[in-house]
């Protein structure tokens, strides 16, 4: 069985009688459902009796309907009555109009002209830059309060981020290091073996690795555990009020909880990318040693010979401002964020994809830069 | 007895451009039970953040113990001083959680004091014991309960031995025996240290039973609709809002 609504209209009497029957549940409804409405919203009558001897049974459907229909009514100057309802509709029927519907400020977007949107572009960009720049401003001072020892701030804290940052990344930055060490050999190695000289396959990967790729590899590892985990840390530290709490307690949130992180990883970047640039070089080393069948003498013989100091230090050198980035960006995604869970969520989102794109920036910076100096 | 400790002029307050509240005036005398009272929404939370020094009002000064705390040229170290004078419980506790509880009320102690550790653990335990939390200074906040969550909060408040104590609702998502059971210890803090408490509450009983002096925010007018002890206020009700309020809406 389901819903049925029949109106039928007197047009002499400018009068209309709606009759309801059957079961008015909501995984049911009458076909004419929209026709009806229609008939409301462009009355041809008056008057309305709306009847609802018939129905059987009834939740939320019937009331949701009912209320759109008396809605326009009252809209349109009808007169309506109810009659024979089950009990418990009039009711419901007086809540829902009890309250007047809140007049809210039209939400709602309004279409702008293409200049208007590309102005508030460049004002949101430039407002969001100004922030960022007054936050690593802040995260200065708050590391020279540091080095005059005048910051509140646990030792543990900074022992146990670094230990996070460093002893604990180990594993994964092994396993993608050495992944990514195997696959520039194999790559390299289809094009050397045409020429017979697989032996320099231990060059390109010591050179590949060591100059960018073991720290690129290592940042955007940590961006997305450890710059993620800070923002999602400090972003829920935001939503339970620990920010205020600290705050309130005359307690920089930027000595006691963004320095702490920003130290560790900018001491642990460096480090990692040594790291994973040793990694790299093991992955080359097993391909070269098992699948191109080079003896172990000659290859590292080889990618001792290829290995530049140069090109360690540049790989450091990007290694360490990858770890101010993605710290900042983390810690700064956290302080900011809003304060629902939903915001956490959007926070190490943006902490991730900022790193990223800095890191880009960083790297086609520094990139441009050495080759200026004629690095 | 009355000297006031919190006076509070012209206080404008506002999100951006979305003004909460417009030309508050108030004051809050020393040892009183001060109640901020309220329909939801209507900018108590907003209220204590100011008063707290976390948001800054749009314009109205605030005077904290006499000292300049908003306006008449008060800096952040000025709020910082007074602040030290304070005690907050936030609505959820606000513990640090990577923080066990004894750390959590250390921190304020080892901040702003020359104790040694071995003083400053046995104050940690008092202050524990003082709000029935004794033996669980190894605990972090998310292995207690919410009620103890609120009374550990209560001892982190209370670790400086503060003059004033702001609470956010209090005994929200407590039960009943438990909201009472808060009720009483704040009127023993309040009767044996002599401190000030500005409480934000919706509870009837407890504004009846711990209030001595109160204010009404409207969300409609965005002012003060009424002010005094609250007990008065429900025999001599000035408009019909608060009478409402006050009643649950019987009569
Ligand atoms: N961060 C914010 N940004 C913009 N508007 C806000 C913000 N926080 C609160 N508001 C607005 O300020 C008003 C007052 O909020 P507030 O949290 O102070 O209310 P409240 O009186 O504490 O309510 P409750 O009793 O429900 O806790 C609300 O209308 C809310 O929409
Ligand atoms: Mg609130």
């Amino acid at each position: 069985m389901s819903a049925f609504a029949v109106l039928q209209k007197d047009e002499k009497n400018r009068s209309a009688e709606l009759t309801l029957s059957g079961e008015w549940l909501i995984k049911e409804h009458p076909d004419n459902r929209d026709g009806i409405i229609d008939e409301f919203a462009a009355p041809g009558f008056s008057r309305v009796v709306l009847n609802g001897k018939g129905i059987t049974c009834w939740d939320s459907q019937l009331i949701a309907f009912l209320v759109r229909l008396l809605s326009l009514c009252r809209k349109n100057k009808v007169d309506y009555s109810l009659v024979d309802f089950p009990h418990g509709i009039e009711s419901l029927l007086d809540l829902a109009f009890a309250v007047p519907e809140r007049k809210q400020e039209d939400r709602s977007v309004q279409k702008e002209s293409c200049l208007v949107f590309l102005g508030n572009i460049a004002l949101h960009s430039w407002a969001a830059t100004r922030a960022a720049y007054f936050f690593a401003r802040r995260t200065y001072a708050s590391f020279v309060r540091f080095l005059l020892k005048r910051a509140v701030v646990r030792k543990g804290d900074i022992l146990s981020e670094i230990q996070d940052a460093g002893v604990k990344a180990f594993p994964i930055v092994s396993l993608i290091c050495f992944l990514v060490g195997l696959i520039l050999a194999f790559v390299g190695s289809i094009q050397l073996k045409m020429f017979g000289a697989q032996i320099y396959v231990s060059s390109l990967v010591a050179i590949a690795v060591t100059r960018v790729m073991g720290a690129i590899m290592g940042g955007v590892i940590m961006a997305g555990r450890t710059g993620a985990s800070y923002a999602a840390t400090l972003g829920s530290m935001q939503v339970n009020e620990e920010v205020d709490a600290l705050k309130t307690m005359g307690i920089s949130p930027f000595d006691f909880l963004v320095l702490p992180r920003v130290l560790a990883l900018s001491l642990m970047m460096p480090l990692l990318t040594i790291y994973a640039d040793l990694m790299g070089i093991m992955g080359g080393a097993f391909v070269g040693i098992f699948m191109l069948g080079l003896s172990p003498e000659d290859y590292f013989r080889m990618t001792l010979k290829a290995l530049s100091m140069k090109n360690i230090i540049i790989g450091i050198v990007h290694g360490s401002v990858y770890g101010v980035i993605i710290a900042l960006c983390g810690c700064y995604q956290g302080i900011n964020c809003g304060r629902n869970a939903s915001a956490v969520g959007y926070a190490t989102t943006a902490a991730v994809v900022h790193s990223i794109v800095w890191m880009t920036v960083a790297t086609a910076i520094l990139t441009f830069m050495f080759s200026v100096f004629g690095v | 007895m009355a000297e006031p400790f919190l006076e509070i002029k012209d206080l404008t307050v506002a999100y951006d451009e979305n003004v909460i509240m417009r030309d508050v005036n108030f004051t809050v005398n020393a040892q009183d039970v001060f109640v901020i009272m309220g329909a939801s929404g209507c900018g108590k939370s907003t209220l204590l953040t100011v008063l707290t020094g976390l948001k800054r009002p749009l314009k109205g000064t605030e005077l904290f113990d006499g000292q300049p705390f908003w306006g008449n040229n008060a800096t952040k170290a000025d709020r910082d001083a007074s602040m030290r004078k304070a005690g907050i419980l936030y609505q959820s506790g606000a513990l640090w959680s990577s923080m066990t509880l004894a750390e959590n009320i250390a921190l304020p102690l080892e901040q702003y004091t020359d104790l040694t550790p071995a003083e400053i653990r046995d104050i940690v335990a008092l202050k524990l014991d003082l709000v029935g939390l004794g033996g669980f200074q190894d605990y972090y906040p998310a292995e207690i309960s919410g009620g103890m969550k609120k009374r550990a909060g209560l001892a982190r408040a209370l670790a400086l031995d503060p003059q004033i104590v702001f609470f956010d609702e209090p005994s929200a998502g407590l039960d009943p025996i438990s909201s009472k059971n808060l009720d009483d210890l704040i009127l023993q803090i309040k009767e044996n240290l002599h401190t000030t408490i500005v409480i934000v509450t919706h509870e009837l009983p407890s504004i009846f039973a711990i209030g001595t002096n109160s204010i009404y925010l409207d969300a409609q007018t965005k002012t003060v609709i009424a002010g005094g002890n609250p007990n008065e206020l429900l025999k001599n009700p000035p408009n019909e809002t608060i009478e409402h309020f006050l009643t649950r809406g019987k009569k």
